[in-house]
C-alpha cells in the first residue's frame, strides 16, 4: 500500500495550490482596492447614454478610484439610464454639485464614471442624485456629428439649413437602430 | 427454475438442492451456463419464473438491501481470484473486515493473520497482487472470502489455469475449509478427475436441465451419452466434434466460401 | 450532430445512454452521503485526479499563456495598444482558455486512467467481489472518484489559469517589454470578480461532466481487454465534446 502520508501530504499541496491560485486572481488581477463593504454610500445619477459602462466600473476623482457602479437599470418614465454608485464613506466631501461623466481610460479600454468637484458648500450624501452629467461619447455619434457637419457646411452652401439638421436626425435616428442591433 | 436471455432460454425446468454441510459439485460442458447458475444462486441475476431457496430465503424476491444482508453469509471465489488490485494482499483479506465491522486494528490485524496462515501466505501479507502468481492469488481471495465466516463458499472454476502443484493446495484447501468448519460448499469446474476426489455429490448440468445427478464415480457409466461423453471425457458424441457446416465434399468442390 | 451519431450510433442508442447516464448519477448521488463518511477514499481520488495531473496541467498552462502572449502582442501592437495584453490575455484565460483547455486535459489525463481503472476492475470480477462481499461498488469505487474529479478539476482550471497568466507576463513583459506596470493595472481594471466566478463556475461543470463521463465509460465497459479500451477512447471524445457544446451553453447564460 502507498504510504498514506504522501497521499495526504501530495493532495495537500495541490489543494494548497489552487486555493493560491484563486487568491492571486482574486486580490492581484482583479481590481479590489475600493472594498464596497468597508463602508460607502450611494448616490445615483441620471444619464442619457451610458455607453459600454458595466456594474463595478470605477467611480474616480481627478483619477483616484473613490467608489464602484453598483447597478445599472433604465427608467421607463424618462427614458434615462439610472446608475447606481457606492463611494467609499472616507470620501464624504464631495460637493453635492459635481458633475458626472461617462469616460473611457485609453482607446481600447473600459469606461467609467468621472466625478468633478462642484463649488457647494454642501456635500453629497446617501441617496442623492448627481444631477449634473455628461453622457457616454459614441464614437459613431461622434463620427456622425463630424460627417453631418462637413456636410452642412457644403450644403449651406447650396441649399436651407433647415433641412440640413433633418438629414442629421435621421442619420442619428439609423444610428441609434444599428447599435441596438449590435448588442 | 427457468432462466432465459433475450427469449433465449438457458435453464429450463431446472432443479437441483445443495445439501448444507457437504461439497457439491455443479459441471456441464462448456457453455452450459454453470456461471449463469452462480449468478442466479447469488441474486445477481433473476429467473424468469420459479424460486432460488437459501436457508428458506427465496434470493430473487429480496429488495437490494436484504439481499446484501443474505451475501454476507456467502462466500465466491472467482476464476481469477479478482483480488483489488489497488491494494496488498493484507489489505485485500482486511476489506470485508473493514467494510462491515468496526472492529478494532489489532484484532483486524490478527484475523487477517489468522486467514492468511490457514492458506499458506502469511508471508506474502505485504505483496500486492500483481506479484502473486495465478495459484497463490487465489489462495489469497480464498483467505479474503474466509475472513467474515461464510456459510456457504461458491468456487467458480477453481482449478481452471493452475499447475498440479497449486491444484493440490486448492483441492486440500476446500476439502479442509468443509471438513474443519462445516462451511457448504459449491464447486463450479470441469475438471472431472478433481472433483471426482473431493465432492460429495455432483450434478452435471447439459441442455438446461440436470443432466444426472449424484456421486460422481457411479456417473461413469451411465446412460445418458451426454453425462457419459463429459464424465469420460469422449471427444465426440452429443456434442459433436465438428461445428455445423455444409457438407464436407459439397463445399470443397463447390464455389462458395 | 454528424459525430454525435457517430459516437452513439444513432438516435435511439442516444437516448438511451443519455437515460443510462442520468440514472447512473442518480445512483452515484444517492451513495454520495455514504462515501462523504470516508474521506480518506476521497482524498486518495483527489491525488489520483489531481496532484497526478498537477504537472501536465501546469506545463500547459505555461505553453498556452506563452502562446497567447505571442499572438496577443502581434496582434495588439497593429494597434499599437500592447498596454492591453494583460487585460485581452488575462480575460480569454480565466473565461474561456482555462476551464476548456484544462477540461480537454483533464479528460485525456484523469478522464482515461479513471474509466481503464474501473474497466479493469469490471473486467477481473473485483467490483463482482464486492458486489459479493456485499459491499456497493458505486459506493466504495464510482463515488469517491467521481467526488474527486469534481473536487480537483476547479482546483485544477484555476492552477491552469494562475500559470497562463504568469506565461503572459513572461512573454509580453519580460521577452517584449511590454511596460509592467501598465500590464497589471490594466488588467487590474478590467478584470471583475465575475469574470473570475465564470472561469471557477465552469470547472466545476466540466469536472462535474467529464467525472460523470469517465466513470460511467468505465463502469459500463464492455469485460474484455478491447472494450476497456474502447471505453477510455468513448471517454476522451464524449468529454471533449460534451464540453465544448457546455461552453458554448455556459458562455451564452453568463456572458
Amino acid at each position: 500500500m502507498r504510504s498514506t502520508r504522501t497521499v495526504e501530504l501530495s493532495t495537500g499541496l495541490f489543494v494548497l495550490l489552487g486555493f493560491a491560485a484563486l487568491f492571486f486572481m482574486v486580490t492581484q488581477i482583479t481590481n479590489r482596492e475600493l472594498s464596497v463593504n468597508g463602508g460607502s454610500y450611494e448616490v445615483t445619477a441620471m444619464f442619457e447614454n451610458i455607453g459600454s459602462l458595466r456594474p463595478g466600473a470605477a467611480v474616480s476623482m481627478a483619477g483616484v478610484t473613490v467608489g464602484r457602479v453598483d447597478t445599472i437599470t433604465f427608467d421607463q418614465n424618462v427614458y434615462k439610464a439610472v446608475v447606481k454608485m457606492r463611494i467609499a464613506s472616507n470620501y464624504n466631501r464631495i460637493p453635492n454639485d459635481s458633475d458626472a461623466a461617462i469616460m473611457t481610460s485609453g482607446l481600447l479600454g473600459g469606461q467609467y464614471v468621472g466625478i468633478t468637484a462642484g463649488g457647494s458648500e454642501e456635500y453629497l450624501k446617501s441617496g442623492d442624485r448627481i444631477e449634473l452629467v455628461q453622457d457616454a461619447l459614441v464614437l459613431e455619434n461622434l463620427i456622425n456629428q463630424l460627417v453631418a457637419s462637413f456636410m452642412g457646411r457644403r450644403d449651406e452652401q447650396n441649399d436651407s439649413g433647415a433641412e440640413t439638421s433633418d438629414d442629421n436626425q435621421s442619420g442619428e435616428g439609423a444610428q441609434s437602430k444599428t447599435e441596438e442591433a449590435k448588442q | 427454475m427457468s432462466y432465459s436471455v433475450g427469449g433465449r432460454s438457458i435453464f429450463s425446468g431446472l432443479n437441483l438442492s445443495i445439501p448444507r454441510g457437504r461439497i457439491t459439485a455443479l459441471m456441464g460442458p462448456s457453455g452450459t451456463g454453470k456461471t449463469t447458475l452462480l449468478r442466479l444462486m447469488t441474486g445477481q441475476l433473476k429467473p424468469t419464473s420459479g424460486q432460488i431457496l437459501f436457508d428458506g430465503i427465496d434470493v430473487s424476491a429480496l429488495k437490494t438491501r436484504e439481499l446484501y444482508a443474505l451475501r454476507r453469509r456467502m462466500g465466491m471465489l472467482f476464476q481469477n481470484g479478482a483480488l483489488l488490485t489497488d491494494m496488498d494482499v493484507f489489505e485485500n483479506v482486511a476489506f470485508p473486515l473493514r467494510e462491515h465491522t468496526d472492529l478494532p486494528e489489532p484484532l483486524i490485524r490478527n484475523i487477517v493473520l489468522t486467514k492468511l496462515q490457514a492458506v499458506g501466505l502469511r508471508g506474502a501479507a505485504r505483496l500486492m497482487p500483481s506479484e502473486l502468481s495465478g495459484g497463490m492469488n487465489r489462495r489469497v481471495a480464498l483467505a479474503r472470502t474466509m475472513a467474515t465466516d461464510p456459510e456457504v463458499l461458491i468456487y467458480d472454476e477453481p482449478f481452471t489455469g493452475l499447475d498440479p502443484i497449486s491444484m493440490g493446495m486448492i483441492v486440500r484447501l476446500v476439502r479442509h475449509m468443509n471438513n474443519a468448519l462445516g462451511i457448504t460448499s459449491i464447486v463450479v469446474s470441469h475438471d472431472v478427475k478433481e472433483l471426482s476426489e473431493l465432492s460429495d455429490t455432483s450434478y452435471i448440468i447439459a441442455g438446461g436441465k440436470v443432466a444426472a445427478s449424484g456421486e460422481l464415480k457411479d456417473l461413469k457409466g451411465h446412460q445418458s451419452d451426454i453425462v457419459n461423453q463429459f464424465v469420460n471425457g469422449l471427444p465426440d458424441g452429443p456434442v459433436p466434434f465438428h461445428y455445423p457446416a455444409a457438407d464436407y465434399y459439397q463445399q470443397l468442390l463447390g464455389t462458395e466460401a | 450532430m454528424k459525430l454525435l451519431r457517430e459516437v452513439t450510433g444513432n438516435a435511439g442508442d442516444f437516448a438511451a445512454t443519455v437515460g443510462g447516464v442520468t440514472l447512473f448519477l442518480g445512483r452515484i448521488l444517492g451513495q454520495t452521503p455514504r462515501a462523504l463518511l470516508r474521506p480518506s477514499l476521497i482524498i486518495e481520488q483527489v491525488h489520483n485526479t489531481g496532484a497526478l495531473s498537477l504537472v501536465i496541467i501546469m506545463t500547459c498552462g505555461l505553453f498556452v499563456g506563452a502562446v497567447l502572449g505571442l499572438q496577443g502582442y502581434n496582434l495588439l501592437l497593429r494597434f499599437g495598444s500592447e498596454d492591453a495584453l494583460g487585460t485581452a490575455a488575462a480575460l480569454a484565460l480565466i473565461r474561456e482558455l482555462g476551464p476548456v483547455v484544462t477540461a480537454l486535459l483533464f479528460s485525456g489525463r484523469a478522464g482515461t486512467a479513471l474509466a481503464s481503472e474501473i474497466g479493469l476492475m469490471r473486467a477481473t470480477d473485483q467490483l463482482t467481489a464486492m458486489e459479493m462481499m456485499a459491499v456497493d461498488p458505486i459506493r466504495r469505487v464510482v463515488a469517491p472518484r467521481f467526488i474527486g474529479g469534481v473536487i480537483a478539476m476547479p482546483l485544477l482550471t484555476l492552477i491552469f489559469i494562475a500559470i497562463g497568466i504568469f506565461g503572459v507576463q513572461v512573454v509580453g513583459v519580460q521577452m517584449f517589454g511590454v511596460d509592467s506596470a501598465n500590464f497589471w493595472s490594466q488588467m487590474r481594471s478590467s478584470v471583475a470578480l465575475d469574470d473570475i466566478a465564470e472561469g471557477a463556475i465552469k470547472g466545476v461543470v466540466f469536472g462535474f461532466a467529464c467525472s460523470l463521463i469517465a466513470v460511467y465509460e468505465g463502469y459500463t465497459a464492455v469485460p474484455t481487454a478491447e472494450g476497456v479500451g474502447r471505453a477510455t477512447t468513448r471517454t476522451v471524445v464524449i468529454s471533449a465534446v460534451l464540453t465544448l457544446m457546455l461552453d458554448y451553453m455556459l458562455t451564452a447564460v453568463m456572458l
